[in-house]
């Protein structure tokens, strides 16, 4: 019995109301943004506001149900609860209800399940136990294959579906080991890829190659400031680089001309960097092999944005890299949707008084792009005061995970963080045209059960477990 | 376990914070800052108003208008934006009660409040001028302008056909299409809906709370402006058209004539008609109904889609297949007793001159002498059997355009028919048929039937002496170089050199000073060329049938004409031909009488008052 007092004291009451803030604001906007005459009232369960009341509803149930759990059942089924959610990735593939072209979701009767949504929350429970388990060191090799293994299976089962989506938010995950001790550079290392993948689709092959090769000429440069070595170092990469050009124009001709130029200078790199790294010149070899990976890294890149991605991606790149601009094709979504939060201005048009997010202006306005009512209903003022309540949210969670004594209640909860932050950059980002169309909810705003039961979840088992946090001193 | 890396944080603390501090001044230049996404705050909001192209003009083949447009209004709602007005000033204007108003109002409701519904369609210029002054006190309420077709006479209905909104079956086939959007749905208006069409545009405005447009959006940066449909000019010469009709009124038929060295269509008269002004815009649905109830069927376009029987117009071609079979020369004589009878079978003829060679047995028309060459060929020894002459005849007549749908450039054009030897099987079994039991078809009876568009044709390819060229509509489309229609040539399966014997014969027909059954239809210097024709009707009183080009040589017209129900070839259809002809081909008309006793006629009005005797 006092355990039970315990938790009721010891629930963090300041998130949960924010929690039920979010809720209200979410079931608000789809009642203003699907709103119509002939269905005024918003316990209407034939529309969509109405159904999203019996979604918070269950959520309600859910949340008091975990609560109500032993903490210590997550723990122990973190593993178990894992291989069923990829038992489900890979039933869905086979008998999920195609929707849009992809295989994301199972119809049982009225209700839609995606199982993406439940991964999210399985994968943050095994990287929970795996990384507070383990005496592992982040540096260590096999622990971070491990690691990238229980991340990235899941990501693959649902880029099968295909769902690009979904499987972005489980690189999120990367910002969890970073605060339990993976190397900053990973970050940096993939904050560079993204630089890079970006400049390979801006700017065309050739010139990428030339910038590749002058900032690495530079870094070089900068690094030895011995111009006898430089020198030399550069006629041989001149003179190789001739050499591989001379046997191209002699034996394959046809062969194009970026592909000669790249393969060209990463031979030529190669050839440098061996010979650097023979005459034991400090530094050199690492650039010159970043300079190779980036070279390699570019190109693949371009080949697979030119053949691999469907067309509606390429476009929704394309659009957000300013490349398409067609106000009645593909980058209409976005516009309609930068109209509608524009035309809101500095206090908004007022409930329910927004006119461009009604109807079809706005595609997918309850869903993905709610935050458009948001914008144009209550302006600059409303849509900053959500973003603050955002931040204070995430914020407010940093600062229960930091005081959970177990490892695995705080790294769970950084999980939840990371998860909650990605969506919410995702798909703020792409209602007002920083982030490519990327279909993912807005926690807790958006229409639909099977997301918002998923975050209900993951808040509510990280709350479970701040409310015991005293527990494990015993 | 000691935590080493409680500080990471604050890193990741920026992390988060940094973006959405992004998203907020992001959301602020949007929001506040940038004015293309500025519409003050009220509800104001953008419009979309659809330009609508205006369809493109049709003229004759002189350049004579026969379709344009006018202006008419559109007036549109848009419920969410409704304050309270003057209902009994806004219905005396546009002349609709209040219940019209209310209904409308509930209908465009239940649409959507946001998006525009028609209240009121095709609004008059003239209530326009009215509505237009005191628009501003129905907010809630503006105009679209759109165009109706307008003819500046009442002619050739069948060839223009009309236009009409599309529905849905039509928007899901062709996405292109939206609701409220117009499209042609017969005659010319359907063939060349592409051409005519046009391109729809859209203007997109910022409104006032006043509904008042206050300009274009971003300069109208988004704004698609309508193209006008391109024009089209047709072969159909006006003139000949519009007196066809008239010399058709109270009678039910076709003409159709063609200009044989292009295969143009110049004219191409339906009868009854109807006034093409009566399926246009609103009261269109009811005189549609009006029109289809009618027991002479106005809507139905006889001179593509009547199947008729050829009638002796049709011994021409017995007579070219006998000469290129080799069965007769143009000098082989038969005689001729006044009838044709084998056992039981008597065909009567008229008594003429006899012995008869080819020319003349067309000139007097004469069975005896067909129903024998007939026999002969289908009889001949070199084909085996009467199957295989019967299917040497078919693919001569099918090479003159008999039996297939010629491919006009119209869309509800029907076949005729041309028997084929299967159905002689089915009927009589299997090489079991004889000659003598196809004879019919030596004078165009029997199971063969051919629409008028189908006999002008042939009668082109005979003026051509052995070639057509598809008959088309069209002649060309302004403002491009692409031609849409087939102008393919035919070759007929006859050699040119058969055909003089025929043309001497029709020649005769109509110019012959020993008599000929149309001399009627001479006119002096003209040199017209013809065939009398009189259709068996188990129905009614015969189909009166004539063909006819002129002039002999260098052809400039093939025409055909029925006309039903009034007797004998020569009674009626040749002098219509004969009229039309000489209007065509000289610009007027010397046989006064001639056309007075033509437009007296009626067998229309006859027929009813025989029906109201009988009924009495």
């Amino acid at each position: 019995m006092s355990r039970k007092i315990n938790l009721w004291s010891n629930l963090d009451w300041l998130t949960v109301m924010v929690y039920l803030m979010f809720l209200i604001i979410g079931w608000v906007s789809i009642y203003s943004s699907v709103y119509d005459d002939a269905h005024q009232s918003i316990f209407d369960t034939s529309r969509r506001y109405g159904k999203q009341l019996i979604w918070i509803i269950a959520a309600l149930f859910i949340a008091a149900a975990v609560l109500m759990t032993d903490n210590k059942l997550f723990l122990f089924f973190s593993y178990f609860f894992y291989a069923f959610t990829i038992i489900l990735l890979i039933a869905v593939l086979f008998f999920g209800t195609e929707v849009n072209a992809s295989k994301s979701w199972f119809h049982f009767g009225g209700i839609q399940i995606q199982p993406a949504e439940f991964a999210k929350l399985a994968t943050a429970l095994a990287l929970a136990q795996y990384l507070s388990t383990t005496k592992l060191k982040l540096h260590d090799r096999r622990a971070l294959l491990s690691l990238a293994l229980i991340i990235f299976f899941p990501v693959i089962l649902i880029l099968l579906q295909p769902d690009v989506g979904s499987s972005l938010v489980f690189f999120s995950f990367i910002l969890v080991l970073y605060r339990e001790g993976l190397s900053g550079y990973w970050i940096l290392f993939f904050m560079l890829l993204g630089v890079l993948s970006v400049l390979a689709l801006i700017i065309n092959e050739i010139n990428m190659l030339a910038l590749l090769l002058l900032s690495s000429f530079a870094a070089i440069v900068f690094i030895l400031r011995n111009f006898k070595v430089i020198t030399k170092g550069t006629l041989i990469f001149i003179g190789v680089s001739a050499s591989v050009m001379g046997i191209y124009r002699l034996f394959s001709p046809q062969t194009l001309l970026e592909v000669q130029l790249i393969l060209t200078s990463v031979t030529a790199s190669l050839v440098v960097l061996i010979i650097s790294y023979l005459s034991r010149i400090k530094h050199v070899p690492i650039v010159l092999g970043f300079l190779i990976a980036a070279i390699i890294y570019t190109y693949s890149v371009d080949f697979v944005f030119d053949n691999m991605l469907m067309p509606h991606q390429k476009s929704r790149i394309n659009i957000v890299l300013g490349f398409d601009d067609d106000p009645m094709g593909q980058s209409y979504n976005i516009n309609q949707s930068k109209i509608a939060i524009g035309s809101g201005g500095l206090t908004g048009k007022g409930f329910l008084q927004g006119t461009q997010t009604k109807f079809n202006f706005v595609p997918e306005q309850s869903t993905d792009f709610i935050f458009c009512t948001i914008g144009e209903e209550w302006g600059f003022a409303g849509s900053s005061l959500l973003l603050a309540l955002f931040v204070f949210f995430l914020m407010r969670l940093i600062y229960l995970a930091e005081r959970q004594r177990s490892p695995f209640a705080r790294i769970f909860g950084y999980c939840t963080i990371a998860v909650f932050f990605t969506h919410l950059v995702v798909n703020i980002g792409m209602t007002i045209g920083v982030v490519p169309v990327i279909g993912i909810p807005l926690p807790f705003i958006s229409y639909g059960g099977s997301s918002m039961w998923a975050f209900t979840l993951m808040l509510f088992i990280f709350l479970r477990f701040d409310a015991g946090r005293m527990e494990f001193l015993r | 376990m000691k935590d080493h890396f409680s500080d990471r944080k604050y890193i990741i603390m920026a992390m988060i914070v940094l973006p959405v501090i992004f998203f907020i001044v992001r959301l602020f230049i949007l929001q506040v800052m940038d004015p293309s996404y500025k519409l003050s705050a009220s509800s104001n909001v953008l419009r979309n108003v659809t330009q609508y192209p205006s369809r493109g003009l049709i003229y004759d083949r002189n350049g004579k208008l026969l379709v344009y447009n006018q202006p008419v209004y559109d007036l549109m709602v848009i419920p969410g934006q409704l304050a309270p007005f003057d209902t009994t000033e806004f219905c005396s204007i546009l002349g609709i009660t209040r219940e019209y108003v209310d209904n409308e109002l509930q209908k465009a409701r239940e649409y959507s409040r946001f998006r525009s519904s028609v209240f009121l369609k095709q609004i008059s210029s003239l209530t326009y001028a009215v509505l237009q002054e005191k628009l501003f006190k129905f907010p809630g309420f503006y105009v679209q302008p759109r165009t109706l077709r307008k003819y500046p006479k009442d002619i050739a209905s069948h060839v223009l056909g009309y236009v009409g909104e599309v529905d849905r079956r039509i928007i899901q086939e062709n996405p292109g299409y939206a609701m409220g959007d117009y499209l042609g749905i017969t005659g010319v208006e359907k063939t060349y809906e592409e051409e005519l069409r046009g391109e729809k545009g859209v203007n997109i405005f910022l409104v006032d709370v006043h509904n008042r447009i206050m300009g274009s959006y971003q300069d109208g940066k988004f704004d698609v402006p309508a193209t006008v449909g391109n024009d089209i000019n047709l072969s159909i010469d006006a003139v000949t058209q519009e007196y066809g009709e008239k010399l058709m009124r109270n009678k039910i038929g076709s003409i159709v004539a063609i200009e044989p060295a292009t295969g143009e269509i110049l004219s191409l008269v339906s009868a009854p008609s109807y006034d093409p002004e009566l399926l246009v815009g609103r009261p269109r649905t009811g005189n549609f109904r009006q029109l289809s109830a009618d027991t002479l069927n106005p809507l139905f376009n006889r001179a593509l889609m009547a199947h008729y029987p050829a009638g002796s117009a049709f011994k021409v071609i017995n007579g070219l297949i006998a000469l290129q079979e080799g069965i007769i020369n143009e000098h082989t004589n038969y005689t001729c007793p006044g009838h044709y009878t084998v056992g039981r079978l008597t065909v009567r003829c008229r008594h003429h001159i006899a012995p008869v060679a080819l020319p003349a047995a067309i000139q007097y028309s004469c069975n005896t002498y067909f129903c024998t060459i007939f026999r002969d060929m289908l009889d001949h020894p070199k084909y085996g059997s009467v199957t295989g002459g019967f299917n040497v005849w078919a693919d001569h007549i099918r090479s003159f355009g008999l039996g297939e749908r010629l491919n006009a450039d119209f869309t509800n054009e029907l076949r005729g028919n041309v028997p084929v030897a299967g159905y002689y099987d089915r009927f009589y079994g299997e090489n079991r048929w004889r000659s003598l039991q196809l004879v019919s078809l030596a004078i165009g009876q029997g199971e063969l039937s051919v629409t008028p568009i189908q006999m002008a044709n042939m009668t082109a390819a005979i003026a051509n002496r052995g070639s057509y060229i598809t008959p088309h509509i069209l002649k060309n489309v302004e403002n491009t170089d692409a031609n849409p229609v087939s102008r393919t040539k035919h070759e007929t399966t006859i050699d040119s050199v058969w055909f003089e014997p025929v043309i001497e014969g029709m020649y005769r027909v109509v110019n012959g000073p020993d008599g000929g059954t149309a001399r009627l239809a001479e006119v002096p210097g003209l040199e017209i060329c013809g065939k009398t024709g009189t259709a068996e009707n188990p129905h009614g009183d015969d189909h009166s049938v004539f063909i006819a080009f002129a002039p002999r040589e260098d052809p400039q017209i093939a025409i055909s004409v029925y006309v039903e129900n009034a007797g004998f070839g020569s009674a009626m259809a040749a002098p219509i031909a004969s009229l039309i002809i000489e209007k065509y081909l000289t610009g007027s008309v010397s046989r006064k009488w001639l056309e007075d006793h033509i437009l007296a006629a009626d067998f229309i009005n006859r027929e009813i008052a025989e029906t109201d005797e009988q009924e009495n």
